[in-house]
């Protein structure tokens, strides 16, 4: 299985397809779309590898937005019906822990940027939400802002292997989130110079999804930095078997 | 960050750092599209949409440029007037339209009878949400040759004239015509006057507008007590386009009191005068008439108001003047200044140098100027034959013999005749009148010499005009004899260097220096 980095993408007409999905390294979420054409190139490209799963939150489909979540767990929104909810943890595989969080900020997605080991928070995120976050995630939890904003979700987007950032970050901020983060980061934009980095793309360990204006410089960046080139997913898989198996015995 | 280092606390210091242009792929600083500029440049052309070429209409005769409907802007090639004028004519339509802020604008250089005009602008506009991108473009301004609406009446007709001011004084000299011809020519009064033309009593001036006339009788009665109104006379009509074309004339009369004329005041203008002397001289007329009692040095301002309300003509005018021999003067007061100009009061002896026999009493006011022996110009009320309703009423008024008005320098002018003076003065461009008799001619010549002589003698009517340098003027080899006095003659300082642009005059002048 070659690895995966496709281009032009569009959700409806729409080039923002981190708003419409949610990709990490255990499973896939896709929105309900008009027609099954964002979903199929999700499942052409990850199905052998990892579930991909269509939901809405809360009756929306900017589910991307809405969610956080990495291999180990998924929050969801107070908004996030019973039925949704019920969904997910049948879709979903065990180990992932499906949460519904009673948080002020609803769209966690633009709140918490995660990978399996750092998130960067909302600087208003709630006491209990940062708890449950380092509960269910199990991640070690940081309240920061990126480049002046405090929506940290929307504007980085980072795997276990690299991160893309807001173009406007300075280097000092980049030096200290990629110290936070022990991952290299680098300040870029996705669809032809836009700033919103985790509207426009949606990615993991060993794939990445952009939208269709993404130029080719922009590509280029976001391959070398989160290293897609030289990603194989069965070796990672492989790992989180390997640790599993560790586990039992 | 701005708010933080203000309220003291310790900023860490940003370095911006550097992103890939998202098109290109150099790195750049980020900006708000995140491209660099050439690729912006590329992608986004704000000048979409403007007119490139303009057609502006000119016209040749008068040099200026239309700015619909009606206006014409007068303005040279790469002035800062036309500049503004290709500005506003680019900006109210395509600036507008498409939210373009203009910041520079600038001349580029074209053959001058390409009647091509090239402006280069320089425009910003707000591209991808909130980034404001900055292009020079250059719109061409093609110019089209057609006559203004007042050059096309004046070529059609050039003598046509739309309103005219026509001047009067019915007195029997041109003493103050002179004088005005001179006060017009120093503000510049008649600059827009068509035709200037001459008549008996007067001068006609006519011009194009009616707003001239207006300002020129205005500036008129500034300068002289005059009354004045106004007529029109249909000259044609458009019913559809309801316009009417008029032609205005405007009469102004000016007082029939001069300087120096003897006047015998009504007995109601007297009173309201606070009984000033029935027998005054006029001693200045501006837009007041300044009348002096020469017995008591009383004075008083007449404004031209007052004055027609109750119009009165002089006793005696300057034609009647006559001269005296001063035979003795017995100062009475002492220098008395009077509205500007200081008179003393004196008892002369005075004869008639017609009639050297018979010895005259008088009182004068030129107490300080006469000394026996000197020669006066005065009115004669001895000898006169005055026909004056005013004078007969009132009742026990004992006349003086005679009224001294001025010294007279004739026997010292004598000597000076026929030299020409250091100065000179301009004159309007004016027709004159079939040639008149000689005699009135003579007159004419007269009045003129008089004036000029008016001019030497005093220095407070050659303050409002402007004298020049004679060129012909040479100052004699053999020096000036002396008498003692000296005729008065106007001090070089206040002499105006004339103007003269072309290159042999220039030659000669600095020869001269």
């Amino acid at each position: 299985m070659m690895s995966g980095f496709c281009v032009g993408l569009q959700f409806e007409n729409s080039c923002e397809i981190g708003v419409f999905s949610k990709l990490t390294n255990a499973y896939c979420l896709v929105a309900i779309g008009g027609s099954e054409n964002f979903y199929s190139i999700f499942e052409s490209e990850l199905a052998d590898v990892i579930p991909v799963v269509k939901t809405s939150i809360g009756g929306t489909r900017i589910i991307g937005r809405l969610c956080a979540g990495n291999k180990n767990g998924l929050l969801l929104p107070h908004t996030t019906t019973d039925q949704e909810l019920q969904h997910l943890r049948n879709s979903l595989p065990d180990q992932v822990v499906v949460q519904r969080v009673d948080e002020r900020l609803s769209a966690l997605g633009n709140c918490i940027a995660c990978n399996d080991h750092v998130a960067l928070t909302h600087t208003d995120l709630d006491r209990e939400t940062e708890e449950l976050i380092a509960d269910v995630l199990g991640v070690e939890v940081f309240r920061q802002t990126i480049a002046g904003n405090i929506l940290v979700g929307s504007f980085c987007a980072f795997s276990n292997r690299g991160g893309l950032v807001h173009p406007h970050t300075s280097i000092e901020d980049l030096d200290e989130l990629s110290t936070l983060l022990q991952v290299p980061l680098v300040a870029g934009t996705v669809n032809r110079g836009s700033e919103v980095i985790a509207a426009g793309m949606t990615v993991n360990d060993w794939t990445a999804f952009c939208g269709s204006d993404t130029t080719a410089t922009e590509l280029s960046v976001i391959e070398s930095v989160f290293k897609l080139r030289e990603a194989q997913p069965s070796a990672i898989v492989d790992e989180m078997r390997k640790s599993l198996i560790d586990s039992y015995v | 960050m701005a708010m933080a280092e203000e309220a003291g606390m310790f900023v860490v210091h940003q370095t911006i750092g550097t992103v890939l242009c998202c098109k290109c792929g150099i790195p750049m600083q980020p900006s708000a599209a995140n491209m660099c500029v050439n690729c912006l440049r590329s992608e986004v052309d704000i000048t979409q949409g403007l007119r490139k070429q303009v057609i502006i209409v000119h016209c040749p005769e008068c040099d200026s440029y239309l700015m619909p409907p009606k206006t014409w802007i007068k303005c040279r090639l790469e002035s800062n007037e036309l500049l503004t004028f290709c500005w506003n004519k680019v900006k109210n339509t395509d600036f507008k339209k498409n939210k373009i802020r203009g910041v520079h604008a600038e001349f580029i250089w074209t053959e001058p009878h390409s009647k091509r005009i090239k402006v280069r602008f320089t425009i910003q506009k707000e591209v991808l949400a909130n980034a404001i991108f900055e292009q020079k473009y250059i719109v061409e301004y093609v110019q089209h040759e057609g006559m203004c609406d007042s050059c096309s009446r004046v070529q059609a007709n050039p003598d046509q004239w739309v309103a005219v001011v026509q001047l009067r004084q019915h007195v029997s000299h041109r003493r103050t015509f002179f004088y005005l011809e001179q006060i017009i020519l120093k503000h510049d009064a008649a600059a827009r006057a068509i035709t200037v033309k001459q008549m008996s009593e007067g001068i006609d001036f006519f011009f194009a507008n009616r707003s001239h006339a207006i300002k020129f009788v205005e500036f008129v009665g500034k300068v002289a007590p005059v009354k004045s109104r106004h007529d029109k006379q249909l000259v044609s009509h458009d019913l559809k386009s309801n316009n009417y074309n008029y032609k205005y004339t405007f009469s102004v009369e000016i007082c029939q009191i001069c300087r120096e004329d003897l006047i015998c005041l009504p007995l109601k203008v007297a009173a309201s005068l606070g009984n000033l002397g029935p027998l005054v001289i006029c001693t200045k007329v501006t837009n007041t008439i300044a009348l002096m009692d020469p017995l008591t040095l009383r004075h008083c301002f007449l404004d031209a108001e007052r004055y027609w309300r109750t119009p009165f003509q002089p006793l005696l005018t300057c034609r009647q003047l006559v001269q005296y021999y001063v035979i003795d003067v017995k100062i009475v007061s002492s220098e008395v200044n009077v509205g500007g100009s200081s008179y003393t009061a004196a008892d002369v002896e005075v004869a008639r140098l017609a009639d050297l026999g018979t010895v005259l009493y008088a009182k004068t006011h030129l107490g300080h100027l006469l000394k026996p022996g000197d020669y006066a110009l005065g009115y004669d009320l001895y000898g006169a034959n005055t026909n004056d309703a005013e004078l007969g009423k009132y009742r026990g008024l004992n006349l003086p013999e005679a009224i001294l008005i001025k010294k007279s320098y004739e026997e010292t002018r004598q000597k000076k005749r026929g030299k020409p003076r250091p100065w000179k003065l301009k004159s309007l461009n004016m027709e004159l009148d079939e040639p008149k008799s000689r005699v009135e001619q003579e007159k004419v010549n007269s009045d003129y010499e008089q004036f000029l002589k008016d001019l030497e003698e005093n220095p407070d009517l050659r303050f409002k005009i402007s004298l020049y340098h004679n060129r012909e003027y040479q100052p004699s080899e053999m020096g000036t004899v002396t008498d003692g006095e000296d005729v008065p003659s106007v001090p070089l300082e206040e002499l105006l260097a004339d103007l003269d642009l072309s290159d042999k005059e220039v030659e000669d002048y600095c020869m001269e220096e």
